[in-house]
């Protein structure tokens, strides 16, 4: 194929004029471009309102279809499980019955629990959860992971606050806008949570590596003490995220680092829970926490709030978590 | 199939004529819209790819200025930081046309050579405004979501040809 016609006009001059305009106006835009990142640079969520506006108008469309589609994740298991059905049923009956003795203990547990605390004279936070919602869509071809919630400043969910679906973390809301928020997932390699072996209380800080895993870095000295299958749980150091919560799993050491994968994938959630930010109500008001500056650690409250978990009752106390807060700022 | 040939006397409208590419464009930036939540980008750039096939299928069709609002529509769909594909897909357009001027023969393996390093630029430009404004990942991240956006574009090329037959048929 010849080339296409010139765009160089012949001797029009104002079809020349017209033309040099035209890429005035192109390299003054592209630079406004540059200028619009300069400025991204020091206020990373200054334009969230003009995205926020256009996340209102793709919201029906986000959330219709995902009302249709919620299963397609999860097309596989649903087959794999339709498969062995059979075997399945028998052995989670077995389950059921393990697990009512231990559901009978545990109830025993929570009542003793209940009354050393009121002996101890702590008063958890009756509500921390804020709403629960779906998550509608994501970043999908950006390298920053955000996910788009299908709630926001109006259903009472304002930046900073954690997220989470039943089986762990998913992670904060980074902006939010009247009915939709982006959530700053815990891939992403800016989200920093400390987190905590479930067995005992080595610390750890959890930073995203943008991939779909997470990179666990040990707060103790001397050699990894993470091993492949160990459990990471939020430890609430350093505030933002309550404590406990299920955050990931270690499949991999490399080196110094464990290489973690989250237990809840957000592409799989069918509904996730809006939190308080933890300790957030004595720091300072909900609603104006800011994304990246964690409210002040109050680290009496942290560690007793921590202690009561079951799983850590005979274990040593609380100076892997002080160090992790240290770190964490 | 191929649309039907044009009516006697009929025109298509002006809307038709100059909607139809920045429309379509605008509906490829909003794949991002879709209710699919993935933990690492995998979404191939489907503005990008269209602007693309649209800017190499009719260099006549726009100025290099046209890249700004529709960059800045796929700014505000993407998650990328405002201002990223603005830049991007502006600079991708003028060289395209300083370009397409030292080029004496066109043919189908050099537009997809020119679309294939437009691809690269602007996705590999897209990582490091990521970068510099908070967040992070390496070429490593991205190299899956160039190779098959660089392969997607001949199928993305070809379904512009047949909206641009329905477009200048009336």
């Amino acid at each position: 194929m010849a080339r296409p016609p010139s765009r160089r006009p012949g001797q029009n001059r104002k079809a020349q004029y017209s033309l040099f305009a035209s890429y005035v106006v192109a390299v003054t835009g592209a630079l406004a471009g540059l200028l619009l990142i300069i400025i991204a640079m020091f206020d990373p969520t200054g334009f969230a309102v003009i995205r926020s506006a256009g996340a209102e108008i793709t919201r029906p469309v986000s959330s219709g279809l995902k009302e249709l589609v919620s299963g397609i994740g999860t097309v596989d298991e649903r087959i794999a499980a339709f498969y062995k059905a059979g075997s399945q049923n028998v052995s989670l009956r077995r389950q059921v019955d393990i697990n009512r003795t231990r559901l009978i203990e545990a109830a025993a547990i929570e009542q003793e629990n209940v009354r050393l605390k009121k002996l101890l004279k702590l008063v958890d936070e009756e509500k921390d959860e804020v709403v629960a919602a779906r998550l509608i869509s994501s970043s999908s071809s950006s390298t920053r992971r955000l996910a788009r919630l299908n709630a926001g400043r109006s259903q009472g969910a304002y930046p900073g606050m954690p997220v989470r679906a039943p089986e762990g973390l998913i992670g904060r809301i980074y902006t939010a806008g009247p009915n939709t928020s982006d959530v700053l997932l815990l891939t992403d390699s800016t989200n920093v949570v400390p987190v905590r072996r479930s067995t005992d209380n080595i610390a750890g800080i959890s930073t995203g590596s943008d991939d779909g895993s997470l990179t666990v870095k040990s707060l103790t000295a001397g050699r990894n003490p993470f091993k492949p299958g160990d459990i990471l749980v939020t430890s609430g150091t350093g505030g933002i995220y309550q404590p406990n919560i299920p955050v990931a799993i270690v499949v991999r050491i490399a080196g110094d680092d464990a290489v973690a994968v989250p237990l809840a994938s957000p592409a799989r959630v069918e509904m996730v829970m809006v939190q308080r930010p933890f300790e957030a109500s004595l720091a300072r008001p909900a609603g104006t926490a800011t994304p990246g500056t964690p409210p002040p650690r109050t680290a009496p409250t942290v560690t007793t709030t921590a202690a009561p978990a079951p799983v850590e009752a005979a274990a040593p106390a609380p100076p892997p978590a002080d160090n992790a807060a240290s770190v964490a700022q | 199939m191929i649309p039907q040939g044009p009516k006697l006397g009929n025109h298509p409208t002006r809307f038709r004529l100059e909607g139809t590419p920045v429309i379509t464009v605008m509906l490829g930036s909003m794949v991002t819209a879709l209710p699919v939540v993935v933990s690492s980008p995998v979404m191939p750039p489907f503005g990008l790819l269209l602007l693309l096939s649209w800017r190499l299928l009719r260099p006549e069709l726009w100025q290099a200025w046209i890249a700004l609002p529709l960059g800045l529509f796929d700014d505000i769909m993407s998650g990328q930081p405002l201002g990223s594909a603005m830049f991007l897909w502006t600079i991708t357009l003028i060289v395209v046309d300083s370009t397409e001027r030292q080029l004496y023969w066109r043919d189908y393996w050099q537009d997809w050579l020119l679309a294939a390093a437009a691809i690269i630029f602007c996705l590999s430009g897209g990582l490091l405004f990521a970068r510099l404004t908070g967040g992070g990942g390496t070429m490593m991240l991205i190299a899956p979501q160039i190779l098959w956006s660089i392969l997607l574009y001949p199928f993305v090329a070809r379904q512009c040809a047949w909206l641009d037959r329905w477009r200048i048929m009336a």
